[in-house]
This record gives structure tokens, C-alpha cells and sequence, in this order.
């Protein structure tokens, strides 16, 4: 479902990511760990288009299509979600309708119609039961005065209404907020599909506890240098990373 | 040379003709006007509250007057009703009340300026242009005073509270650049209470400027909310003189929004004269091509424990002008003065510019003022979340630019009303430019 | 206790004199009051100047006589009698070298605080006093030397580096900027000069000391700071005058240049005499400052506290040209019994991702006028540029005035301006608070203002910010009401 062939990446003219390559089949979970500074975040950020991220080389290829070639809206209708570390506060956008304009663009994308009134406050409202959200919710701004748990919750609630085929769960530094990765990982669990797959980035083993990924990465310098199944993380939980450096050449 | 004197000169040669059209309470005012105007002439850019508008070009076309009362027909397409609330429409076509039922009755009066004159001679007496000896008047009033032939009253008497929107429809006119010179004179007496809608919209594509001097008389625990809106064209002028007196106890919220036109300036000065008096202004503009949108305001307080509040919003892109001065006056015992004043503004365009001044003036200590400016962009975070999510950044660019509008729009209090403006602003950033082809407007043509 | 605890500080706060109110007792040489060409051609000659710099006196001059006394500040300043004035005091007397100094004048200085002597120097601090007209004394001026820093008055500077007085002198102020420039770029007596060459950060503070000693003098001080690419200075500047019934006028230019990479900071505690309770006498202090970010990524902060003058007319203004320039407004100024003072800065942003941040606290007493005005413009290159501004004001009693008139011109879309402003009592609770718990309410107050002021006090050198907390408390005894 996802190719990515030796991708090069720069952000403000440094090169962060030096020749990834990392393939995910349907269904898949694939943890990406790492130290600071590694090229996690810039990965995640490079999948889903942010702007302030080039890539100067390689390729990456979604459900067979040129990922790159994609503005972030066209790779978010085609199915990528990413449940932000740090969810940005939109005053004033209530969440009515920014996930109307959300769910109306993708349609629009798909050929389909616009949702009408009725029909999309029965997707909010059958959305919000089932990840435990009460009414008044959505009629606040974008996370706009949320606490850090809501913020969460409120991800995880947009990722019900937009029906990813990729995740991507940036928890790089929360490692200690054991309230966020809870809540992210077992909403992502309560909405997984035999389908959808996901990229959970974290330092922590505890994450992926709750995740329990298929697979695990681990990324020194900007490179995969280790890829191997769950029994890789709980080496990284014991050890930390430097026994992985001298893999590195 | 002055671009007053060619006023000057046409008062003096048809100073008769302008009589003839109007009252002669009203017409008791011209001379005054003018030996003020001779005196004083036109403000420059060197005076501190013209800095950002030329009044002598803005006055400098060789613009017609309707001294003849020609009456001049008007399309009634104009309905702007607003769903959902009850409504008593006025159309207005340059200073004349061309349609809707004049109210004349013990508890109110809605119709022409000399209807009032002639009815309520006392009244109009006590209220009419009664603040321009004190030096409050400016030179636009006083241009308005010497020519104006007609305009609209709305009386409101003693406890009476008028549940009807009163909705006046300013068409601007004629087959030939006019020059308007239109007056609105409201006037609530003590625990009186309306709504007041004024809409001003062009019905023609000529050059015209409109020159409008609003007076409006709150007495003690009176309730007004007044609410304006500009959605004209390009070769459409306003320049508005507003002059407000809040007796004791009196609540105003005044609204003005301008979503397109062309060069619009508003003066308006609000005095709250007895305690406890407060004042709720607000103001949204989204300017675009080349209109020049220069709201200057004074919040003066002269008594103790008032209440003011400001909030003004500009979106501008093309190369459009926001301009806005807002000086809140706390005069020497003027003690628990509650005073706030917020404007924020978005440059959308390299061309666009914005003046932004808010000013504090304070004689008095035990006060509690605030006041604040922002000039900036949207948030790029605040975007590419949206991105993430499926929305284009023109979208998204919209989105956020109605959530800028939403918190001034917010602060109108009657709900229908307040749907109907934001789906006015919604609309005004859909499609660009001239309100004919916004379709709000015309419910029914 | 009936009375609110502000009430009561009134009664009891016994009055304060002007600590700095004495007169010198040293022969000066005045020449007579009047202000004509012959008069500059005097002052002139008597500096024995270059021919250059007479011609530079004589156009301001003759352009200032076409000028008339500006009035658009909020501040009512009477006319001045401009004939009434002596444009030249030199208190070193005739008898003496130009290197001895006067020990009466020596004795002043000490008592002022600032000791010339450079054993007794406070360490790390190089001083220029100028008294009246003239330069008295420049310590450190050998040490400075050393590293290729000139420090020196400007009529030095003028004998021994005229090549660069020549080439900056009026380049940042012209002298048709405003009617107090053309009028000092006339008649400027002394003030100091600063050269701070490539890549050498200055070891010590610079710093000047300006007095005014003798009768119906006025002071036309002029300081030119340059500092070269990769320099850094920080520099002070302190005054004070004696008690008198006349107003005396002090009209001074500062010129600062900041080449790229370079770094100036500039202090000034200004206590000049505010005048008496009734407003009679005190100085009028109507100063143009102006520093140019000339270079990319130059740095200029200016930071201020004011609390004499009887009218105060200044508005110490950064042009940020080099593209990622940094420049800062930090300001305290109080006001009391009848001082009106109307301060604050011009940001105006040329270059592209250039910042300013702007802080300004009033504090107004008595039946003081105090007012902030200040603009921030951006230009249609300055991409990307911000400022943030935050003025606040404290009212101290229901006669005084407190005003904000702050200007914003933004002419490109990518810049971001922030103001905001805050008027408002000192607070009851906080005052009870303190008595309360002990503290007198004089003392309360003084510690109130000082917090209220820390953020801009904080930016002063540590010495000079002990004298700046003492001073403000100073300023307002005998004033809350």
C-alpha cells in the first residue's frame, strides 16, 4: 500500500532523511522509533505534505499512485490521517464546519455530492457516541481551549469521521503523557479496519504496548537502520539506542 | 483651490431652490453651516482624524445635486428581509423616503425629515443638528446642514418599545454623478427601545457620493441597537458623519459593515453623558480592489461608571485602504469607566495596506482601559492542519477569514439577524465583488 | 481606618526635595544671551572649528529661522524665548590647561555620584561629563584607546577624527528632521563621541553625564555613536540640573549608526529638575534620538527611564534597514505634580525579517500629563517583519493625565504587529495588601511602581538599575493620591 524508495528530504536547506526505504502492506502496524533529531517527525511531515519539508530525491507511492506529486488535502481525500503530536487551536472555526468543509471536500473528490445538513449531524453525532464525545463538543472552535486529553480525543474523533487507510500517529515526545498515548492508541485500536494501517512514531516502548505493531523500525541519522519484529522494541525499552550505532555502516 | 467652494458657490446661487425643497426648520440651519464652512473649510491629512482620507478629493468631482426634487425612480429588487423576524421596510433612494408606511402615532414616528419638522416643530427644534454651536460639528456635517433638503426620523417616545425591525434601504441614484447629502435623526426618549437597520446599496453604476449625518438621541435607560451595512459598488462613496448622545442608563450597540464599495468613511462619535450609560461598537470590513475603508471613532466619556466596547475587524486584499482610529476619551471625573477597544486586521495582498490607531485619553484614575491592535496573517499551522484534513488551503484561507468575521458578527444580539449577516459575509467571500450578483439580497425580484 | 490606604499616603509622606537641586560655584565664561548668526560664528570659533562645520551651523540655522516651534505634542509647551538664552557656558574657567580640572568641579561630579578621578571610578565604567557647554572630563579614555575605541567628547572629535564626524554627523538626524534639530544642529555645544571599530566589543559601559550649572543657559548636547561591523557597546547617559525658578532648555540631537552584526545599547536615566510642586521651573528636555540598523543583522535597544523635566518631548527611534536587524524600545517614565511629558518611539522597518519589540510604562501622579506616542511602520520590503508593542499605564491620582496615541502603517502583507495597552489605578488590593502585612504605604507604593517597572529596569546595566528602582521611588513621594 505504501513504497517508499530512497528518499532524501531537507528542511530549511538540511538534509534530514538520507535514503529511506520502508514498504507497509494492508492491515499493517509499523512502529518507527528513534532518538531526537533522528528524522522521525520529518518522515511523518514529508508523507503528508508539509510544505516546509523538500524532498530532493526517491520516491513514494501510495495504493499504487505517486504520493509526491499530491498537495496535502489530495493525499489526506486519498486516505492518509495524521493524528498531530501537538493539535494546532483554530479560533472561531467551529468544529461543525471545519469537518463538514473536511468531509464535503472529500466527497467532492470521490464524485460524490455534498453531505446535506441532516445526514452529516447523523455522522457527527453516530461518530462522537463512539468515541465518547458529548455534544457540546462540536460546537467549539478547532481545539480551541481543549485540554491536552481532549485535543487527543478530538484526533482520534476526526480520524471516525474521515475513515483513513493510513494513520500516522506522531507521539515523538509525549512519551511521558501516558493519558495521550492511551487515548490514541485505543481509539486507533476501537476504529481499526482489517484494511487500515498505520505509522506510530514514539521514543517509548509503553506506545506500542498498546499498539502492538507488526513491525518495528528504528531510525539513527536520518536512515533505517534496524527493521524487526516487536521483540526489536523491547531490546531498544532495556537498552536505549547506542548498541544500534555501530550497525549504522 | 478648495473643493468646498464649489458648494459654496452653488448654496449661494440656489439657496432659494434648496428652500423651496425642504422645511424651513431645517432650512433655519444653512447659514450657520456655511459661515462655519467658510470659516473653517475642509479638513487636510494634516488634521490628526482626516490622516488616511482625503475629504478635498473625495469632494472635488464636480458632482449634481438634486435641488429640483426630481423624484427618481428606483427598483424595489432590493428587499433584504431578514427571515425569521419582523420587519417594517424602508426604502430610501438618495435622501428620500420613496417606500414603506410612514408611523405617525403617540408612541412613534418613522418617516421624512420635514414631515417631522412640520408635525413636531418643538421636537425637531430640541434634537436637529442642536449639538453644532458646541464645537462638535465638523465640515461634513456642516456641508450636510447647508444643503441637505430631506432625510429619515425615527422618534421613539417615552417607555415605548418598538418590537419591529426597522429596516431603511439607502438606494444611491440618478443618471449623473449626485452628490446625497442625507440625514437620519433617531431619537429615543427615556426606557425607549429599537432596532434599526439601515442598508445601503447602489442602483446605479455612476460616480455618487453620499454625505450622511446621523444624530442619535438616547435618554435615560433607553435601548437602540443600530446596525449598518455598506454593499454597494466601486463608483460608490460614503462619507458619514455619526453624533451620539447616551443620557444615564442607556444601552447602545452599534454595528457597521462594509463589504464593498467604494471609498467609505465613517466619523462617529459617541458621548456617553450620564452614568452608567454603555456602548457596545462594532465594525467588520472586507475591502478588495481598490476600496478605501477609514472608520474613525470617539468614545467620550463624560460621566462616572460607563461601559464602552470596541471591537473592529478589517480583511483586505487587491490593493484596498483599511484605515482605523478608535480614541476612547475619559474626561476628569469620569471615575469607573469600563473601556475596551480591540482591532484586528489581515492583509491578504501585497498591495493591501492598513492604518491602525487606538488611542487612550484619560483624565480620570480610577479607570480600567484597554485597548489592542494586530496586523498579520493567518496562521500557517492553523492551515496546513486543515490541509491534513482534506481542505484546501483556499478553503481553509475562507474558512479562517469567517472565523475572523465571526467574532464581530457574534456581538449582534437577535439571532435571525445575526444569521443573516454572517451568511451575508459568507457570501461576500464566495464571489468577489458587486452585490447584485450575490443574491442575498433579492429575495424576490 | 475610613480612608482608602492611597488617601492616606498623601498626608503622610513627608516632601522630598530634588536631590540634585545645587548650584557649582565655579567661574564660568557665558557668552551673552541671543541667538544670531554671529552667535553660531561665536560658538563656532571658540570650539575653533573646521570651516565645514560652521557651514553645517549656518544652513541649520538659517533653515531653523524659516521653522516655527512645532505644538502637535500633547504637552503645553509655552513659547520660548530663544533671544532670552545663552548658547555657550564654559564653567572650566580661563586660567586653567585643558587638562586640569577644577576641583570645584571635580567636587560636583563626586557629589552627583560620578567621580572623576578614574581610581575612584566605579569599575567598568567610562565616563564623559559635560557640564554646561563643555566637556570637563573623559576617564578611560587611554584604556579605550588601546582596543581602538574613541571615546571623547564631540569637540574633540572633531579636532582629532574629523573624517568621521564628517561622514556621520547628520546622517541619521538631518537637520531639517524637526525644529529642536535644525535649532541644535546650530547651536550643539557638547556631548559625546563613540567609535567602537570592527570586531571590538567595548570592555566597559560609556557613559556620559550631562549637568547644567549656570543661569539662563540652555544645553544643545550632541552624541554621535558609531559602531562598526561585529562591534558591541553599551552606553549611558544620566543628567541632572539645579533648582531654579526659570525653565532652562535642554535640545539635544543622538545619532547612533549600527553597522552589520553590530550591537548597541543605549541607557538614559534622565532626573534633569522637574520643576516645583507648582510646576514653576524645571527643564525642558525636547530630544531627538535616532539610531540606523544599518547593517544586516545589527542590533539597537534603547532603554530609558524618565523622571524629571518639567516637559519632556523625545522619542529615541530605530530605522532598521539591514535585513534581520533587531531593535528594542524599553521606557519607565514617571511624571508628578505638574510635569507633562510626551514620550515613545518610531519603529520604522525597511529590511526584510527585521523585529522590534516596544514596552513602555507610564506611571502619572499629581497633575502630571503623561502620554506615549509611538509609530510602527512597515514598509512594502520589510517581508516578514514583526513588532509587538505593550504600553501600560498606572494612575496614581484623579487629576493626572495618562494617553496612548499609538500609530500602525502597514504596507506588507507578510509583516505582523501586535499592540496592545492597559490604563489603570494602582490597585487598592495590592496597596492593603502590603500595609497589611507591614509595610508602609510610601513603601508600598515605591514597591508597586517598581514591579509594575521591573521588565524595563531589568534592561539597564546592573549598577545603573539600583539607581534607576531608588530614583522612581524618589519621583513619586509626596504624589499618590
Amino acid at each position: 500500500m505504501l513504497e517508499i524508495q530512497n528518499l532524501h528530504a531537507s528542511v530549511e536547506g538540511k538534509e534530514i532523511l538520507k535514503g529511506i526505504n520502508l514498504h507497509i502492506n494492508p492491515g499493517e502496524v509499523h512502529a518507527l522509533m528513534g532518538p531526537n533529531g533522528s528524522g522521525k517527525s520529518t518522515l511523518s511531515n514529508v508523507l503528508v505534505g508539509n510544505p516546509l519539508y523538500t524532498v530532493t530525491q526517491g520516491t513514494i507511492t501510495f495504493k499504487g499512485k505517486d504520493l509526491l506529486a499530491m498537495p496535502a488535502e489530495r493525499r489526506s481525500h486519498e486516505g492518509i490521517f495524521m493524528s498531530f503530536q501537538q493539535p494546532v487551536e483554530i479560533p472561531g472555526v467551529s468544529m461543525n464546519s471545519f469537518l463538514r468543509a473536511a468531509v464535503n471536500a472529500k466527497r467532492k473528490y470521490m464524485g460524490q455530492p455534498p453531505i446535506s445538513g441532516a445526514e452529516f449531524l447523523k455522522l457527527i453525532k453516530e461518530k462522537r457516541q463512539l468515541v465518547g464525545l458529548d455534544d457540546s463538543f462540536t460546537r467549539r472552535g478547532v481545539n480551541e481551549g481543549f485540554s491536552g486529553g481532549e485535543r487527543k480525543r478530538n484526533e482520534i474523533f476526526q480520524m471516525a469521521v474521515l475513515e483513513p487507510v493510513l494513520t500516522i500517529l506522531d507521539e515523538t515526545d509525549s512519551g511521558l503523557d501516558v493519558d495521550a498515548l492511551r487515548i490514541v492508541a485505543e481509539g486507533f485500536n476501537k476504529l481499526r479496519t482489517p484494511q487500515s494501517s498505520a505509522i506510530c512514531i514514539t521514543h517509548y516502548q509503553r506506545m506500542l504496548d498498546y499498539l502492538r505493531p507488526d513491525v518495528v523500525h528504528v531510525m539513527l541519522n536520518g536512515c533505517i537502520v534496524k527493521t524487526g519484529g516487536p521483540e526489536l522494541a523491547n531490546r531498544i525499552e532495556e537498552e536505549g539506542f547506542d548498541w544500534l550505532k555501530n550497525v549504522e555502516n | 483651490m478648495s473643493s468646498i467652494n464649489q458648494y459654496i458657490d452653488l448654496y449661494l446661487q440656489h439657496a432659494d431652490l434648496l428652500n423651496q425643497g425642504s422645511h424651513p426648520l431645517i432650512n433655519a440651519h444653512r447659514a450657520a453651516a456655511l459661515s462655519g464652512l467658510q470659516t473653517h473649510g475642509l479638513p487636510s491629512r494634516k488634521d490628526e482624524r482626516y490622516k488616511y482620507t482625503d475629504i478635498d478629493k473625495a469632494l472635488a468631482p464636480d458632482y449634481g445635486l438634486n435641488l429640483q426634487r426630481l423624484s427618481i425612480p428606483f427598483s424595489t429588487r432590493y428587499q433584504c428581509r431578514v427571515p425569521g423576524m419582523r420587519s417594517r421596510l424602508y426604502h430610501v433612494v438618495d435622501d428620500t423616503l420613496a417606500g414603506g408606511d410612514i408611523l405617525d402615532t403617540p408612541q412613534i414616528f418613522v418617516g421624512p425629515l420635514t414631515l417631522f419638522a412640520e408635525r413636531y416643530p418643538e421636537k425637531f427644534k430640541k434634537y436637529y443638528d442642536s449639538e453644532s454651536e458646541s464645537g462638535k460639528s465638523n465640515a461634513l456635517a456642516r456641508l450636510n446642514t447647508m444643503l441637505v433638503q430631506n432625510g429619515i426620523v425615527v422618534f421613539v417616545a417615552k417607555g415605548y418599545k418598538e418590537s419591529d425591525l426597522l429596516q431603511f434601504i439607502n438606494l444611491s441614484a440618478g443618471g449623473v454623478p449626485m452628490l446625497t447629502n442625507r440625514r437620519q435623526l433617531i431619537i429615543l426618549e427615556s426606557g425607549a427601545e429599537a432596532t434599526i437597520l439601515a442598508c445601503n446599496h447602489s442602483g446605479s453604476q455612476i460616480d455618487h457620493l453620499t454625505n450622511e449625518v446621523v444624530e442619535v438621541w438616547q435618554e435615560e435607560g433607553s435601548k437602540l441597537q443600530y446596525y449598518t451595512i455598506d454593499d454597494t459598488v466601486a463608483s460608490d462613496s460614503i462619507l458619514n458623519t455619526t453624533h451620539i448622545v447616551q443620557s444615564a442608563g442607556s444601552r447602545l450597540e452599534y454595528a457597521s459593515i462594509t463589504l464593498s464599495g467604494g471609498l467609505a468613511r465613517r466619523e462617529v462619535d459617541i458621548y456617553l453623558r450620564g452614568a452608567d450609560a454603555s456602548v457596545q461598537a462594532s465594525g467588520f470590513v472586507v475591502g478588495d480592489g481598490e476600496q478605501h475603508v477609514d472608520n474613525n471613532l470617539l468614545v467620550v466619556h463624560d460621566a462616572p461608571a460607563c461601559q464602552s466596547d470596541v471591537l473592529y475587524k478589517y480583511i483586505l486584499d487587491g490593493q484596498a485602504v483599511g484605515a482605523f482610529a478608535g480614541k476612547v476619551y475619559v474626561s476628569p471625573g469620569a471615575e469607573q469607566t469600563d473601556s475596551q477597544e480591540t482591532n484586528a486586521n489581515m492583509c491578504m495582498s501585497p498591495e493591501a495596506r492598513m492604518y491602525t490607531q487606538p488611542m487612550l485619553e484619560i483624565y480620570a484614575d480610577d479607570v480600567k482601559c484597554n485597548h489592542g491592535s494586530t496586523v498579520g496573517q493567518f496562521n500557517d499551522n492553523a492551515l496546513f492542519y486543515m490541509n491534513q484534513r482534506g481542505i484546501s488551503p483556499e478553503d481553509g484561507r475562507k474558512l479562517l477569514q469567517q472565523a475572523f468575521a465571526w467574532d464581530v458578527i457574534e456581538r449582534i444580539p437577535l439571532l435571525p439577524l445575526r444569521q443573516r449577516l454572517m451568511r451575508m459575509v459568507e457570501s461576500r467571500f464566495r464571489l468577489a465583488d458587486s452585490c447584485n450578483d450575490c443574491g442575498i439580497c433579492i429575495s424576490k425580484v | 481606618m475610613s480612608q482608602s490606604p492611597d488617601n492616606s499616603i498623601v498626608r503622610n509622606i513627608a516632601d522630598k526635595e530634588y536631590e540634585y537641586g545645587f548650584t557649582t560655584d565655579v567661574e564660568t565664561e557665558i557668552i551673552p544671551q541671543g541667538l544670531s548668526e554671529e552667535v553660531v560664528r561665536l560658538i563656532s570659533a571658540k570650539k575653533g572649528e573646521p570651516e565645514w562645520l560652521l557651514e553645517f551651523r549656518l544652513e541649520a540655522f538659517r533653515y531653523w529661522q524659516t521653522l516655527e516651534q512645532p505644538s502637535w505634542g500633547h504637552v503645553d509647551l509655552p513659547p520660548i524665548d530663544y533671544q532670552a538664552i545663552s548658547y555657550y557656558a564654559d564653567p572650566r574657567g580661563k586660567k586653567r590647561g585643558p587638562t586640569e580640572i577644577d576641583p570645584e568641579l571635580e567636587k560636583t561630579f563626586n557629589k552627583l555620584g560620578i567621580p572623576l578621578n578614574e581610581r575612584l571610578a566605579l569599575s567598568g565604567v567610562a565616563v564623559d561629563a559635560v557640564m554646561d557647554s563643555v566637556s570637563v572630563k573623559t576617564t578611560f579614555k587611554q584604556q579605550l584607546a588601546e582596543r581602538g575605541i574613541i571615546f571623547c567628547s564631540i569637540s574633540e572629535a572633531v579636532a582629532n577624527h574629523p573624517e568621521l564626524v564628517r561622514k556621520y554627523l547628520g546622517s541619521v538626524v538631518p537637520y531639517r528632521d524637526n525644529y529642536f534639530a535644525a535649532l541644535n544642529s546650530a547651536v550643539f555645544s557638547d556631548g559625546s563621541f563613540v567609535y567602537i571599530p570592527k570586531g571590538v566589543r567595548c570592555p566597559m559601559e560609556l557613559s556620559t553625564y550631562f549637568r547644567i550649572n549656570a543661569i539662563n543657559t540652555g544645553q544643545f548636547e550632541r552624541t554621535l555613536i558609531v559602531c562598526d561591523d561585529g562591534g558591541y557597546v553599551s552606553y549611558l547617559e544620566g543628567c541632572t540640573a539645579p533648582m531654579r525658578d526659570e525653565n532652562q532648555l535642554h535640545a539635544a540631537i543622538v545619532e547612533i549608526v549600527v553597522c552589520q552584526d553590530a550591537e548597541v545599547k543605549y541607557s538614559t536615566v534622565q532626573n534633569w529638575y522637574p520643576g516645583d510642586k507648582e510646576g514653576k521651573g524645571g527643564v525642558y528636555n525636547l530630544v531627538t534620538k535616532r539610531g540606523l540598523l544599518r547593517g544586516d543583522r545589527s542590533k539597537l535597544s534603547w532603554t530609558q527611564v524618565e523622571t524629571g523635566s518639567a516637559i519632556t518631548w523625545k522619542y529615541p527611534s530605530c530605522v532598521l534597514k539591514g535585513n534581520n536587524s533587531v531593535a528594542e524600545f524599553y521606557s519607565v517614565a514617571v511624571t508628578n505634580n505638574h510635569q507633562q511629558a510626551d514620550t515613545g518611539t518610531k519603529m520604522v522597518h525597511l529590511g526584510s525579517n527585521t523585529r522590534s519589540t516596544i514596552v513602555s510604562k507610564g506611571i502619572s501622579a499629581g497633575h502630571s500629563q503623561n502620554t506615549y506616542r509611538g509609530l510602527v511602520r512597515m514598509g512594502n520590503r520589510a517581508d516578514g517583519s514583526r513588532n509587538y508593542s505593550s504600553c501600560d499605564s498606572l494612575l496614581l491620582s484623579p487629576t493626572c493625565g495618562a494617553h496612548t496615541f499609538p500609530y500602525v502603517d502597514v504596507n506588507n502583507p507578510t509583516c505582523v504587529v501586535e499592540h496592545e495597552a492597559t490604563t489603570s489605578k494602582i490597585s487598592e488590593d495590592q496597596l492593603m495588601y502590603c500595609t497589611q502585612r507591614g509595610i508602609p504605604p510610601e513603601e508600598a507604593v515605591a514597591l508597586i511602581v517598581n514591579g509594575y517597572a521591573k521588565d524595563v529596569l531589568n534592561k539597564l546595566p546592573m549598577e545603573f538599575a539600583v539607581e534607576a528602582q531608588k530614583l522612581l521611588s524618589v519621583s513619586l513621594e509626596g504624589s499618590v493620591g
